[in-house]
């Protein structure tokens, strides 16, 4: 598969998710500047996490007018894949690509360690390879990863299945403990309702490699790799 | 033309920096104060040609770049 990654000034984690498809599971990854305005050949799209634009105004608030989130925007909505990781998520959610927001953690703290994560559906391309009652141990770095949306929004995000990650301790239930960021309902990632666009706060690309102490990120990817093989025998048939 | 633009959070968001910041208020005497919200101040410049043009950008702004709907609520004046 062609990964297109895109690469904002203040990205940080670009170079990691690259490692991760290309070295880590053998598929083609770009590099794209946030000046380019073509996705080119990209079978999907990772925004990957950092500091874009030093997180200026409010976390993804400028980066989402960079010339390649309208190729991004025109993918999305011609039904591309596109997965955001922390900052990439809170990009997307300032891009109107996922609804809601990311806002400050409701410690202040900047939280960096592992997290464990449950998967709410595997009806995703992105959820679709990870055993339904497996917990991810994960590791989380934000200081804005407390996801907010009105009541409405989030009844509609449960109504449609869209809560793709929760929070959860080490028995698999999602407590105040375990919500390392006061997001709502221990969400940690989402999906559109056209189930096309992810975000999540925790970083899989940092924990797809045994010798990195964990794996279980891999799972992520590999549902993305998944889906897209799926997508192209439909399409070949 | 100068525009001053307040942005502040929604009522329904939680603002743990206002939280803390009235905690802090208690914590070395005031007395008294119910609840502390925290938000942004802007200055822009404005090279516009009359007030209502600059109010119509300024609006427009705001709701595009400078403040994000979802959380946080703004206002402003043009001066």
């Amino acid at each position: 598969m062609n990964f297109a990654v895109l690469q904002f000034p203040g990205s940080n984690c670009d170079q990691d998710v690259v490692h991760v498809l290309r070295n880590v599971l053998g598929h083609s990854a770009r590099l794209l500047w946030h000046k380019d305005s073509s996705l080119g050949e990209a079978d999907a799209v990772v925004i990957p996490g950092g500091f874009s634009y030093g997180d200026y105004l409010r976390t993804g608030a400028i980066a989402r007018f960079s010339p390649v989130m309208c190729a991004v925007q025109n993918f999305a909505a011609q039904g591309g894949l596109v997965l955001g990781v922390c900052n990439g998520f809170q990009i997307l959610c300032e891009a109107g690509l996922l609804p809601g927001a990311l806002i400050r953690n409701r410690s202040l703290q900047f939280r960096c360690e592992s997290i464990f994560l449950k998967t709410a559906t595997t009806d995703s391309p992105f959820t679709c390879q990870i055993p339904q009652e497996k917990l991810l141990r994960l590791p989380i770095a934000h200081g804005e990863g407390c996801y907010f949306a009105d009541e409405e929004t989030l009844g509609r995000l449960r109504a449609n299945n869209q809560i793709l990650w929760r929070y959860v301790d080490a028995q698999g239930e999602a407590t105040e403990q375990s919500n390392p960021n006061g997001s709502l309902d221990n969400i940690a990632g989402i999906c559109n309702e056209t189930r096309n666009v992810a975000g999540l706060m925790p970083h899989p690309e940092r924990a797809s490699e045994p010798i990195l102490g964990c794996a279980d990120g891999r799972l992520v990817f590999e549902s993305l790799i998944e889906a897209l093989s799926q997508a192209q025998t439909e399409k070949a048939a | 033309m100068k525009a001053k633009i307040i942005i502040t959070p929604k009522k329904a968001v939680l603002d743990p920096q206002g939280k803390t910041v009235q905690s802090a208020l208690a914590h070395i005497g005031y007395s008294g104060v119910n609840d502390v919200r925290v938000g942004k101040y802007l200055e822009i410049d404005l090279a516009g040609p009359d007030r209502e043009t600059a109010r119509q950008q300024i609006d427009d702004a705001c709701h595009k770049i400078l403040s994000n709907p979802v959380i946080e609520d703004y206002r402003f004046e043009i001066e």
